[in-house]
């Protein structure tokens, strides 16, 4: 059993940490934010030449082929970077929908255009109730077409296509399609721009009958909790900094116990979160039994205690934690929607007590 | 990284499996409950067989009687050990803390004479560290050692001392040179505690039983060639046994809080909440929920720490995460524990309508000591402040 990073997993997430580093810095990433859709076309073309873009898709549509373990690691470096623009949206959720439910000639004409890096896209899951549990949508396709409304839908407005969840169904929607109407939504994480969609009519393809959607779900989820990984150490790294080097009463602050057990806790919380993540990636990767229990611990935990690092980290920092100018407040942000997004820690923990408590009776005698 | 059990480990995973099949104890429910006073024979017997198996110190070294084992066949030992609820071994600190720091720094001769008597449960062990004064500032101690012709005469006390009732043998931290740094006038003494001048009284703590012992020191008089290490070293000693205490213990503790949270889903199915079985109920869901999710995070904390170590050669700080998350979460289980139970969580063992015959009860006092017990929560966050973040010394 070997629990660590494996060299090429340590090279891809060190190259990775470098290229996000170099191409993203805290400028560019705030350049971007200030922007109405948080997308470069140059930094998009970086993303792809590295790969990214494909990373975890079948070589024969232009993808890289990798694991899990790998997706969870360039989320990380992603999330450190606090990456803004549509990398999530198009390459981690609308990827992996298409990779798990779409036959190969939709495959081919939608995931691959995703792996060369010449098409944006993005899922529309959530309507007025803004329950996570698919069993609560209500849209439905007619004749192929779409008619109602889409919320909190991730990066729309600079998406090609929209894969749509309807009751009946997975279906593509062009960005040029009749009867669709894009408008923001100003949601608190500048780096990741929602919208509301409304469908009017508006014809769509059918990708997938029905709402097969776990796993694709599953992935994208731990990726959102390996991005807090990522904000989380980003968070503690900047805090300890300050801590060293803050003085007050003539001493550094970080020498305070109230301060430092304070980081401490944020990298216990970050360390014991980096840890669910990598499990549920090798899970998801490997199809064990417990893969769904793993995402949801992974999401579920980091989904808490990405908030609380945020609190302490802005707590620590004082009056410089509450200013705009200082990154961790950006960290918290993005914390906030990805804690909700895909489920929060309660809509988890609810997930994880069906599967471990209305089953107790087998894992008793496993145990 | 790759979770599964490599060609090695599965052997060794089977091996034990086999050998535990057909030897580890069907009675051991009978005397689980009992005062260990009564099932301490019972305990090193069982030792015995285990060491005829040569599983008693599996980490010890091959030419020690060990088996050379990895850190993953230890965590497999483990958990194999409460997959079959084997009992616990009477020698547990001679196994576990003593004994390594005893290879790691003892003369040929200590070898010889105390090596095999640890693994045969022969001689128990306890050991001499906390005192009254010198908790999570142990280099502060006080007990004195004044050498006096070819014997050390030593004269303190001690506290928090397991096993200190049945100790043949104590491995003591002394001061023996009281002018120097507190760290640097430290010296191990293995210590008869049959020794003239040695007292041991029990300490009887907040759940109403004695788990330890204080012990006096009046004029005991030990041959210097008892040092353990070398004169004034103690201290880094003192450290490399506390290194495998916090080490070892990490990898039997999941399936032990495995065993907890599958017993009180079991309750919560059968507890009545508001004409509901408790199971029911969102908040005990998202509570039970959350303990369960925890009590995996433990393990995969674990298995990372376990694999960073076995790569680098050195325990880290991971020690440290595990001990705070361990404890802490244990006190949270135990309070859930109390929230399912309700009234019949206060029921102490001996009441006939107490569940479990008083487990939960006597476990929610007992958790109160894991925080502090084996380096305190805050002892542990200045460990993580000060050695992994870098951060200024705060004492």
């Amino acid at each position: 059993m070997q629990f660590g990073l494996s060299e090429s997993q340590e090279f891809l997430k060190d190259s990775a940490r470098k290229f996000f580093a170099g191409e993203c810095p805290s400028s560019e990433m705030r350049r971007l934010m200030e922007t109405d859709t948080a997308y470069d076309a140059v930094l998009w073309s970086k993303l792809t030449e590295q790969g990214y873009t494909g990373i975890i898709f079948p070589e024969e549509y232009g993808g890289v082929g990798l694991g899990k373990v790998e997706l969870m690691l360039l989320m990380e470096e992603s999330g450190r970077a606090l990456l803004p623009g549509p990398f999530f949206s198009t390459v981690v959720l609308a990827g992996s929908v298409l990779d798990s439910v779409a036959n190969p000639v939709h495959k081919m004409q939608y995931l691959a255009p995703i792996c060369r890096g010449s098409a944006r896209a993005t899922v529309a899951i959530l309507e007025a109730n803004a329950n996570w549990n698919l069993r609560d949508i209500q849209m439905s396709a007619t004749d192929g077409k779409l008619t109602g409304e889409k919320l909190f839908v991730s990066d729309a407005s600079v998406a090609d296509f929209l894969l749509v969840v309807a009751r009946n169904g997975v279906f593509a929607v062009h960005s040029k399609a009749h009867g669709l109407k894009i408008s923001p939504m100003l949601g608190m994480d500048l780096t990741r721009k929602l919208y509301a969609v409304e469908f009017h009519d508006t014809p769509a393809e059918k990708i997938a009958s029905g709402k097969e959607l776990t796993r694709a779900f599953d992935i994208a989820t731990a990726s959102l909790a390996a991005e807090l990984v990522g904000g989380m150490q980003r968070t503690l790294d900047i805090t300890v900094e300050y801590a060293k080097t803050r003085k007050q009463f003539g001493k550094p602050i970080g020498m305070f116990q109230a301060v430092q057990h304070q980081c401490a806790d944020m990298y216990l919380e970050t360390e014991s979160s980096r840890s669910a993540v990598y499990y549920a990636g090798w899970a998801l990767e490997e199809n064990a039994p417990d893969a769904a229990t793993a995402v949801s611990i992974a999401k579920m935990y980091a989904s808490d205690v990405a908030r609380t690092v945020g609190n302490r980290g802005i707590q620590i920092h004082g009056g410089m934690g509450f200013t705009w100018e200082n990154d961790v407040q950006l960290y918290y942000r993005r914390a906030k929607a990805s804690e909700t997004a895909f489920g929060d820690a309660t809509f988890h923990r609810e997930r994880i007590a069906s599967m471990v408590i209305d089953s107790a009776g087998v894992s008793a005698k496993s145990a | 990284m790759d979770l599964n059990l490599t060609a090695d480990e599965l052997a060794f995973r089977d091996e034990l499996r086999a050998w535990l099949a057909s030897n580890v104890p069907k009675d051991w429910d009978e005397w689980r409950e009992k005062p260990m006073e009564e099932s301490f024979p019972y305990l090193r017997a069982w030792q015995r067989k285990l060491q005829e198996g040569r599983w008693a110190a599996a980490s010890w070294p091959k030419e020690y009687g060990g088996r050379s084992a990895t850190l993953m066949q230890q965590a497999i030992f483990w958990e194999e050990m409460a997959r079959v609820e084997a009992p616990p071994m009477a020698n547990s600190l001679g196994l576990g803390l003593i004994g390594p720091t005893i290879i790691a720094y003892g003369t040929e001769a200590q070898k010889k004479r105390y090596i095999p008597k640890i693994l045969s449960a022969e001689e128990i062990w306890c050991q001499g560290f906390s005192e009254p004064n010198a908790g999570s500032d142990l280099a502060g101690l006080q007990t004195e050692a004044r050498l006096d012709g070819d014997h050390y005469l030593v004269n303190g006390q001690k506290v928090w001392t397991s096993y200190g009732w049945v100790g043949d043998w104590c491995e003591l931290v002394v001061r023996t040179d009281a002018t120097a740094a507190k760290h640097k006038g430290l010296t191990v003494l293995l210590v008869d505690m049959r020794s003239p001048g040695v007292e041991v009284r029990p300490l009887r703590q907040m759940t109403g039983e004695s788990e330890f012992n204080e012990l006096f020191f009046r004029d005991v008089r030990v041959p210097a060639e008892n040092i353990l290490g070398k004169v004034n070293d103690g201290w880094n000693v003192a450290v490399s046994t506390l290194m495998y205490e916090r080490g070892s213990y990490g990898a039997r503790l999941h399936l032990i809080f495995k065993r907890y949270i599958t017993r009180l889903i079991e309750l919560a199915r059968t507890t009545q909440r508001d004409g509901r079985p408790a199971s029911e109920d969102p908040i005990i869901r998202q509570k039970l929920a959350q303990c369960a999710a925890e009590i995996e995070i433990m393990r995969f904390n674990q298995m990372r720490a376990f694999s960073r170590i076995t790569a680098t050669g050195v325990p880290g700080p991971e020690g440290s995460i595990q001990k705070i998350f361990w404890s802490e979460l244990n006190q949270r289980l135990q309070q859930i524990a109390q929230e399912i139970l309700g009234s019949f969580g206060q029921l102490m063992a001996g009441d006939a309508r107490a569940i479990d015959n008083g487990l939960w009860s006597y476990a929610y006092l007992r958790t109160r000591g894991n925080t502090i017990e084996a380096g305190t929560s805050e002892v542990q966050r200045n460990i993580i402040g000060h050695f992994v973040l870098g951060l200024p010394r705060s004492y």
